[in-house]
């Protein structure tokens, strides 16, 4: 886990007005060390930075100051070439917010195989590469199919495949439940977590919904461009009272745990990130009480 | 508005389906070409056979041609009452009110019917009822490919060609919501006289165009994304490989185009000339 993927020191990024200045900072003095395999959930409300942050980590935005390296690749230096950027870009795969304005082609293997088409790779493993990829999302029955035709989770799951298909080290999905129903978001998240455990993917997920990054490893918290949690999801959920200011909700399982302490009942335990957890810190509570 | 398919392409399996897009784009145009030497009765009633014989070979239903002539019913109406009432010859069949009908006159417009009927069928039977939108892109990119040496951006407008097909189903629908929309918010696009309906299509017009912007800005991000940097270097999936037999439907479609040529000798009934 010590081998670092992802390096940011005191990064910093603004988009200019339409004047050519530079308006108020996207992101500022942000520094964070992600390893490789990782499985991090990067938080906050809409404006607070983080998909200007994830948009940097391909090279769609130019860092404006400060240091970040992308996986051996110093993306702060001013002079990359295309090949360089070309070479991030299969590394580091993005899926994004829409479904539809992702996919490319009228058939769904053809969209899976766009991103390898532009590597040029050459057509029997190609074919190998897209039939794995749709084999991975489980896409493998609509490979004929018209995107169009797909569910808003099956779609996603096609953009996901199209990024695999890549064969990248690192996915980052910018909100790429956000418009999704309960049942796509649900195919998509244990998508990801099959991605990061069987494939040692490192993963990036950013969202805004807390019980999405409770699944992760690791939860990076940013509000107005600067960091301002990072820990595992129980230590981000102790933090309420913090997570409230900054207009984020813990899980409603570890709200209830802190509104049972605030009333003054004694539970014990750290354990906050999964309604399992919570409920075993309840019935330890319940049976030491009855004690 | 799920089940809209962009153009007409009917699956079957028929010879024609299987024939290489690029070869049946080639012998379409050698058909036009074909419709247009045609000049005497003979060959003028080969072409009908040989549009008869098309239809029939790609085993799609007659009914769907017939949709497909249909919207050129009026041209072709016009064409044909043209040349009755207006062609002029030597043998006068009819005279009323002025207006005079030469036997010349009913042959042309006979030919020009039996033309533009062959026209449409072997067109749409090669190419739009048989081929799939995205295969004919492809043929066209293929079939263009010498140009680059002109510099003439082939790839970057079979790249516009397939991603609008990709996005006609998905504007529809998002026009349908907007105007879903406006006619919850109360705007009525049904009454009216013309300039007042075509007012109502601007509160339309507008969020549809923002946002096909947006999506245009989300794609292009995506396909970066995705190491999109053009045509160069671009390997295919699906390519395309013509065979022996493709080589040969292309000789036949020549060698009827000789054919017909021949039989123009034949003066039988009338010549067009």
């Amino acid at each position: 886990m010590s081998d670092i993927f992802i390096h940011a020191r005191d990064l910093c990024f603004s988009y200019a007005d339409e004047e050519g200045r530079e308006e108020n900072p996207a992101l500022q003095n942000f520094s964070v060390d992600i390893c490789r395999g990782e499985y991090v959930a990067v938080l906050g409300h809409n404006g607070s930075g983080k998909s200007t942050f994830a948009k940097l980590l391909n090279y769609i935005l130019e860092p404006t100051s400060g240091e970040l390296t992308v996986g051996g690749l110093e993306l702060s230096r001013k002079d990359l070439s295309d090949e360089e950027i070309l070479n991030l870009r299969k590394n580091v795969g993005m899926v994004f917010q829409n479904p539809d304005n992702q996919l490319v082609a009228t058939v769904v293997e053809q969209d899976v195989a766009f991103g390898p088409e532009n590597l040029g790779i050459e057509r029997e493993e190609l074919r190998r590469r897209v039939d794995y990829a749709l084999e991975t999302v489980g896409m493998t029955p609509y490979a004929k199919h018209e995107p169009h035709r797909l569910s808003g989770g099956q779609k996603q799951r096609v953009a996901i495949a199209g990024i695999l298909a890549m064969m990248p080290q690192c996915v980052v999905f910018d909100e790429s439940t956000a418009m999704l129903d309960p049942g796509g978001r649900r195919e998509v998240l244990d998508t990801i977590r099959k991605l990061n455990r069987e494939h040692g993917m490192t993963v990036l997920n950013i969202t805004h919904y807390m019980n999405e990054a409770a699944e992760a490893d690791r939860i990076i918290v940013i509000n107005d461009g600067k960091l301002l949690m990072d820990g595992t999801p129980d230590q981000i959920f102790a933090q309420r009272d913090a997570l409230h200011e900054v207009g984020l909700e813990v899980p409603q399982c570890a709200e209830l745990i802190h509104a049972l302490r605030d009333a003054g009942v004694p539970i014990d335990g750290e354990t906050l990130s999964s309604p399992e957890a919570c409920a075993d810190l309840l019935q330890k509570a319940f049976t030491k009480h009855a004690k | 508005m799920k089940g809209i398919s962009f153009g007409q392409y009917y699956p079957a399996n028929s010879v024609i389906h299987k024939m290489d897009p690029r070869f049946k784009i080639l012998v379409a145009i050698t058909f036009i070409v074909a419709t247009f030497l045609c000049r005497s009765a003979v060959s003028f009633l080969a072409l009908l056979c040989i549009g008869i014989a098309l239809i029939l070979i790609s085993r799609i239903p007659l009914r769907t041609i017939v949709r497909s002539i249909a919207p050129l019913l009026f041209i072709i109406g016009f064409t044909v009452v043209i040349n009755i009432f207006f062609g002029t010859g030597e043998k006068l069949l009819l005279e009323v009110w002025g207006i005079r009908i030469y036997a010349e006159g009913i042959w042309r417009a006979l030919f020009m019917f039996l033309r533009i009927f062959v026209l449409i069928t072997s067109t749409s039977v090669f190419l739009t009822y048989t081929t799939t939108p995205m295969d004919l892109t492809d043929a066209l990119e293929s079939l263009l490919s010498p140009l680059k040496v002109f510099h003439v951006p082939v790839h970057v407008f079979a790249m516009m060609m397939s991603i609008t097909l990709r996005f006609i189903p998905t504007l529809t629908e998002e026009t349908q919501k907007i105007m879903n929309a406006q006619k919850a918010r109360g705007a009525d696009f049904t009454n009216g006289s013309l300039i007042k309906r075509v007012k109502a299509l601007i509160p339309i017009l507008i969020p549809l165009f923002s946002s096909a912007i947006n999506r245009a800005t989300q794609l292009a991000d995506a396909m970066e994304c995705r190491c999109y940097h053009g045509g160069e270097g671009r390997t295919r999936l699906n390519v395309m490989k013509w065979h022996a037999s493709d080589v040969v439907y292309m000789l036949i479609g020549i060698a009827i185009c000789v054919g017909l040529v021949l039989l123009n000798q034949i003066q039988l009934g009338y010549v067009m000339n």
